[in-house]
């Protein structure tokens, strides 16, 4: 390696770690109402409500309509393609009602997952043809920031190496090419919750998938201030019969990020996977209190446990909307009080209970 | 990747770790004194001492046998082999008397360099041979951490990809085996001042290393708590025409050091290279006032920076002794000072002309 050729200008460099810090203020997440035609059609199913584009345009209006309660605890939300386009009754694109609120517009640019032949059903994920020029136009109609999901199951023998090694690649060539294009990369390599194994197998394999990450983002010069982790928690499988407290997610989940994330990552934006709306903002409010050192911000990237009351309230009609505004709003706001470690729980089942469950000596 | 095995368990994991945080505690250093014979023969040669074993010992002995306060500003001491099992004169093991100052004595480790075929004169670090068997010995003799040198160069095609890899794999090969035996490895990869080329380079450089090296040491399941980084500073290299200030090193190195070095690595010390003993004071108190997030302790473990003045001073003769630890006592002071951020610069080279060349919108 003789010598460097900045893949950055100084100014393109603020402007990316400007973005990036505006996302991840105190107090502020993402919310990720990227979901794709089909994974749309999943969730409207589930509420009765047939999956057409007026539907989804309509949906998409119940969450951007909330009101200035949003500033305090949204810093971004992430567009699927068509809802980037679409506008409410009024004819206002979404993206101008978000941004009028000061939050960041961001992207999904990844075009799903692909087999990878000779793995036990292991997958990467494509989208790398014509992204540059993808996020040229994305960037020029509004978007600051982007993200790519790239998937990893545990099993007996996976993640395989294959796996992990490629997945890293593919998610630091999009990273690359973002940042080009004046684009915030949300990097996302989600170990999915399938499967009986406990929270320290979990740990082991986010710290393997978490290290060649940014191995691999550092081979491929990426900024890392200009970017954001979008990770699982270090949870147990979900057919995993050991149950454990949101005290011991939180410290196994950020002793995994201290070893393997640096602090140079301006900030964490967990996924939350198959969680409930109150396990996600428990378990990050958790992480927030962890008595370990925490270089990085770590919030919220939600998708359902930010909008599964919304969707339940909304049920596909329009006198249901303001109701299931609210209830959106008020997911919002717990998330932003959990993101700084002050989130007292819905009082139901208790905090106090899950806190005694906390092993002092388990040594991650 | 299939399942975990555990490298080491929760209490090997507890003592490594807290031995680790016992050196770099409130702003404490290492004294490297573990020059090889060939080095101390460089060092003598100087002040015009012969290089006997006799001499090596006399030396060593002055510094160690100084006032008891010195423990607030070293923590730990390298030893070369030789030296663990020398005597003060009235027949005191030196590794003893360390002891009982609490101080943590350390042991070097590798056995020098030896060419890689096919580049440029790089090398490897030899000693992985019998290695723990002779960690174990090393425990039960009273060591506690172990430090090993890798050698990187910036040249014409320099630092290649197989030097790297070759010395980042040897690096965790050798941290693995030490935590095995109860010893915390200091990990060194020295990217060597030699050379005509700029900071920015240096920087560029140093990241790649540290991004191999903590790969490496994640492939190898090294548990980060229990190891201690020993890095170069970032700076130009020797024969360099620019000059940069303290701050613009420690901005550099920080930079370096963020976006490579996992938050869970309790501490940093770093290696003075050539630097005056004033220049590797200042640098490290420039370092401690970066204003970039650092959560690890910034310290350091020099050599000839905390003995250039003590060899001076003694030039061979026992009458000098209180002169000899008054000069290595008040490099140890300066140096915690440094490592607090705390250092008040009295001498004549001005901190202050030295702090108006500090370039505010330079892009690292």
């Amino acid at each position: 390696m003789p010598h460097s050729y900045p893949a950055l200008s100084a100014e393109q460099k603020k402007e990316l770690s400007d973005i990036a810090l505006r996302i991840v203020a105190p107090g502020k997440g993402i919310l990720a109402a990227d979901e794709s035609v089909g994974s749309m059609a999943k969730r409207l199913s589930q509420i009765g409500v047939e999956n057409t584009e007026e539907n989804r345009r309509l949906y998409r209006q119940v969450l951007f309509s909330a009101d200035d309660r949003v500033k305090k605890c949204i810093g971004g939300v992430i567009f699927f393609h068509e809802t980037l386009y679409q506008k409410d009754d009024n004819g206002v694109l979404f993206v101008r009602t978000i941004q009028d609120k000061g939050i960041v517009v961001g992207i999904k640019v990844d075009k799903g997952v692909v087999p990878l032949a000779g793995t036990d059903g292991e997958t990467t994920t494509q989208g790398l043809d014509g992204l540059s020029e993808r996020c040229a136009q994305y960037k020029k109609d509004g978007a600051d920031f982007a993200k790519w999901r790239c998937v990893l199951k545990i099993s007996e023998r996976t993640p395989s190496a294959l796996a992990i090694l490629e997945n890293a690649n593919v998610l630091a060539r999009y990273a690359s090419i973002c940042q080009q294009n004046g684009i915030v990369p949300i990097v996302e390599p989600e170990i999915l919750p399938d499967g009986d194994h406990d929270l320290k197998r979990c740990q082991y394999v986010t710290e393997k998938v978490l290290a060649a990450v940014f191995k691999a983002l550092s081979d491929h010069h990426v900024y890392l201030e200009g970017t954001l982790l979008k990770p699982n928690m270090v949870t147990p499988g979900h057919a995993c019969p050991i149950k454990y407290s949101p005290e011991e997610i939180a410290m196994a989940t950020v002793t995994a990020l201290r070893r393997t994330v640096p602090p140079a990552i301006p900030g964490v934006t967990f996924l939350s996977g198959g969680q409930s709306e109150e396990e996600a903002s428990l378990n990050l409010n958790a992480i927030n209190q962890c008595p370990l050192p925490r270089p990085w911000a770590l919030t919220f990237s939600y998708g359902r446990a930010l909008q599964a009351s919304a969707l339940n309230t909304w049920r596909g009609q329009r006198d249901n909307a303001g109701a299931a505004t609210e209830e959106f709003i008020k997911r919002a706001e717990v998330n932003g009080l959990a993101a700084q470690g002050k989130y007292e729980g819905s009082g139901e089942d208790g905090g106090a209970a899950a806190q005694s469950l906390y092993v002092a000596n388990h040594a991650y | 990747m299939a399942y975990q095995f555990p490298a080491l368990t929760s209490e090997q994991k507890k003592e490594l770790s807290e031995i680790a945080q016992r050196i770099v505690a409130n702003g404490k250093g290492i004294l490297a004194a573990d020059e090889s014979v060939g080095t101390m023969g460089s060092r003598l040669q100087r002040i015009k001492v012969e290089n006997t074993e006799e001499n090596r010992r006399q030396f060593r002995e002055i510094l160690f046998t100084v006032d008891d306060s010195v423990s607030r500003s070293i923590g730990g001491v390298i030893l070369f082999r030789e030296t663990l099992y020398q005597k003060d004169s009235q027949g005191k093991l030196f590794r003893d008397i360390l002891k009982e100052k609490g101080i943590v004595v350390g042991i070097k480790l590798d056995q020098g360099g030896a060419p890689l075929a096919g580049t440029n004169k790089e090398t490897t670090i030899q000693g992985l041979d019998g290695l723990s068997e002779r960690c174990a010995q090393y425990k039960k003799d009273g060591a506690d951490f172990g430090k090993w040198r890798a050698v990187l160069k910036i040249d014409n095609q320099c630092p290649s990809h197989l030097a790297i890899q070759e010395n980042a794999n040897t690096l965790a090969r050798y941290a693995s085996i030490c935590q095995k035996n109860g010893l915390v490895p200091i990990v060194e990869p020295e990217v060597i001042a030699d050379g005509d080329h700029d900071m920015e380079h240096c920087q560029y450089v140093t990241e790649k290393v540290l991004a191999a090296v903590y790969k490496a040491l994640n492939d190898h399941h090294v548990y980060l708590e229990g190891t201690l980084l020993k890095p170069n500073m970032v700076t130009a290299g020797h024969a360099s025409t620019k000059k940069y200030t303290p701050e613009q090193v420690a901005m550099a190195t920080v930079t370096a050091l963020y976006r490579t070095v996992p938050a869970a690595v309790p501490g940093i010390c770093f290696l003075s290279g050539g630097m005056s003993e004033e220049d590797a004071t200042l640098n490290l108190n420039a370092i401690n006032l970066c204003p970039l997030p650092k959560p690890w302790k910034l310290s350091f473990s020099y050599g000839r920076a905390l003995q250039a003045s003590a060899l001076a001073a003694w030039g061979g003769k026992a009458a000098n002794k209180k002169a000899t630890q008054e000069a290595f006592m008040k490099r140890a002071l300066a140096n915690c000072q440094a490592a607090k951020g705390q250092y008040v610069h009295t001498g004549s080279s001005g901190a202050a002309s030295t702090q108006s060349l500090f370039t505010a919108c330079y892009t690292y």
